[in-house]
């Protein structure tokens, strides 16, 4: 399989080429055709490993890096350092309204995540910021995706709104605003259904929400494994409600990830967690660095 | 109409857009290769006919010189058994829905067996589905053992004499080794329990996701013995490129495509009709624009 680690594949570019002495910008051209490779291989989108490699390309070519004695070494420490600083360099956590309740909407693809990522911010706004949340049930397609919702409640212990499926989704939002208000829960965490960024109503649907429960933070979920798509989705979901942050989710696989570098490159919105596995403790907190790892296989 | 000469220009375009539809590396490779040669020996200039070219390439890629049936093994006598595998959130359970629906269309009896018992609503979920294809679920409460589901769901569709059992199973990520070796318990199970069964396991894929696909499909053929795919979530803007790969390298071929939410949103896949939507309409379009740039 074509997943062999980019610092392995450098090293052997550069065997081919260690007779010759000096290492000339067609060396480094060469080398940055694989840092392509690899980055495609990754599930980065086309377009964006196209503008990382001129960018790095120009760095390697500028610097000392040809005169070096370890020229592969130091391109992969610019291309690692480039691509860590595209993700974000700091952790960035959760904003909260100065006026409560704080709202945050989850948003997304159907099978993203969603609702089990609802549960495990429940707990970690739960446990970590000492946080009251109320869980709403703004799911009202997909068959038995409140029973979902309320059996994690139910788990975690935290209180689930939920009004059915004959009720619209905007209605069940107003009425949870009211609810949360009246028991005092700081925190109104929005499960909404899984949709495809280029459906026009549902993603209206999505616009009136946020119009009535102005939340401080709308999280676009996102499979790791995702390909070349995740630009489309994350633009359409951006231009749409307007995303506050990503969650990556499934990083428990072995997928490299590269999806992660093309959203952020074209929302420049923050990856705030990444999701660890299907148990309700597994959010954490997102580390650019060891993405930035992962995606070139290192 | 809309020519315009055969040049590398038009090879990188084309390259471009199989990347961009997840089609991966290799194989975009290994088209245009053959393309080039082909553009050759036709002595072909411009890009008329070049479509139907492309086309005919991809699917030479996709069967690797060996047609593979994509109807489904549905036992003339006795009960056929399907297995529904693959990895978390991608389809299974819906597809299992769907697929429960055109079976009864085609005059089968069908029953499921509830064998996600880890998930929260899982088992709802497809009771659910149960009810709007009009058959029967097979169930235990939610964290019992799946292997014990799946014996029990054996026993009832051979006791009430029903044509096609679908087993659902769990999501699991393919690098989880506990979770594969339940997996084959599952399968050992059907198989000890009914004659070359399951007769089918399927393999759902979202089209969404990138190369991790030919790992997946990997992994679960070496645990299941997965007989045929259904790529998902065709009725967004990813294609799922990576089939022609899958196809190609572990011959498992596409037998259904998913196209929506609702009961009727499962299609078989259609080889010719599939390649052709990897790269047309992106081709017309860089087509149109170099026309607009040549005036
Ligand atoms: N391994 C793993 N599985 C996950 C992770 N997050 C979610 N899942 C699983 O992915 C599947 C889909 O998760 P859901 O929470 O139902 O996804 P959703 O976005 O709410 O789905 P829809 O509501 O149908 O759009 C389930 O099987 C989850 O257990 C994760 O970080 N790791
Ligand atoms: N747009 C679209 N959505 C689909 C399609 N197939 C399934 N879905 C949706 O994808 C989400 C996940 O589907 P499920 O059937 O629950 O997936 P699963 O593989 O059973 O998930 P787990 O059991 O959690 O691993 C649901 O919201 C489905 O409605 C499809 O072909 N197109
Ligand atoms: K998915
Ligand atoms: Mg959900
Ligand atoms: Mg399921």
């Amino acid at each position: 399989m074509a997943f062999e680690g980019l610092a392995q594949r450098l090293q052997g570019t550069l065997q081919k080429i260690t007779g010759k002495g000096k290492i000339s910008e067609a060396d480094v051209k060469e080398m940055m055709r694989e840092v392509r490779f690899a980055l495609i291989e990754a599930d980065v989108n086309l377009k964006v490993v196209k503008t990382f490699v001129k960018t790095v390309s120009e760095r390697a070519i500028g610097q000392d890096v040809m005169k070096s004695l370890t020229p592969g070494q130091q391109v992969v420490k610019i291309v690692k350092d480039e691509l860590t600083n595209l993700m974000g360099g700091e952790q960035n956590p959760i904003q909260f309204s100065r006026k409560s309740p704080t709202v945050i909407m989850m948003v997304g693809l159907q099978g993203a995540g969603k609702t089990t990522s609802s549960g495990k911010l429940a707990t970690v706004l739960r446990k970590r910021h000492n946080k009251n949340p109320l869980l709403v049930a703004a799911d009202v397609y997909r068959p038995a995706a409140i029973q979902q919702l309320e059996t994690l409640g139910k788990q975690l212990t935290v209180p689930v709104f939920s009004l059915g499926t004959d009720i619209s989704p905007v209605e069940i939002v107003r009425q949870a605003l009211e609810k949360a208000e009246k028991e005092h829960h700081d925190v109104v965490l929005i499960d909404t259904a899984g949709r495809l960024h280029i459906d026009e109503v549902l993603m209206q649907e999505l616009k009136d929400i946020r119009e009535l429960a102005t939340p401080e933070e709308v999280f676009l979920v996102v499979d790791a494994m995702t390909g070349q798509d995740a630009v489309n989705v994350a633009q359409n979901f951006d231009d749409a409600v307007g995303i506050t942050g990503v969650i990556l989710t499934k990083l428990d696989g072995d997928t490299r990830g590269g999806a992660a570098l093309s959203i952020r490159t074209v929302t420049e919105k923050p990856i705030k967690f990444v999701g660890m596995g299907e148990k309700m403790d597994a959010l954490e907190p997102f580390h650019p660095e060891r993405m930035a790892s992962r995606i070139l296989g290192m | 109409a809309r020519f315009r000469v055969i040049d590398e220009e038009f090879f990188e375009e084309l390259e471009e857009l199989l990347l961009q539809a997840d089609v991966g590396f290799e194989t975009v490779m290994e088209l245009i290769d053959q393309l080039k040669l082909e553009v050759k020996r036709k002595n072909m200039k411009d890009t008329a006919g070049i479509q139907s070219v492309i086309s005919e390439k991809l699917v030479e890629i996709y069967e690797a010189g060996e047609k593979m049936d994509s109807k489904l093994n549905i036992q003339a006598d006795g009960l056929t058994v399907i297995l529904m595998v693959g990895v978390n959130g991608v389809g299974k359970t819906t597809t299992i829905g769907k697929l429960s629906a055109r079976l009864m269309a085609e005059g089968k009896t069908v029953m499921l067996a509830a064998g996600d018992t880890f998930r929260a609503g899982a088992i709802e979920q497809l009771v659910v589905w149960g009810e709007r294809a009009g058959v029967e679920v097979i169930r235990q409460s939610e964290g019992s053992d799946p292997a014990a589901v799946m014996y029990d769901a054996i026993r009832a569709a051979k006791n009430r004499h029903v044509d096609v059992l679908i087993c659902d199973t769990a999501g699991r990520l393919q690098n989880k080794v506990n979770l594969m070796k339940e997996l084959e318990k599952v399968h050992r199970i059907i198989s000890n329990e009914v004659e070359g069964a399951p007769h089918e396991v399927l393999l759902a894929l979202d089209a969404t996701t990138g190369q991790n696909a030919l790992v997946q499909a990997q992994t679960f053929k070496e645990a299941t013995n997965v007989t045929g795919i259904v790529l998902t979530k065709l009725d967004g803007t990813a294609k799922g490129g990576i089939v022609l790969a899958i196809r190609n390298k572990l011959k498992i071929p596409v037998k259904f495509v998913g196209l929506g939410e609702g009961m009727d949103d499962l299609q078989p896949f259609d080889p010719e009709k599939y390649v052709y939507g990897l790269f047309a309409d992106g081709l017309e379009q860089e087509t149109e624009a170099s026309d607009t740039i040549d005036k």
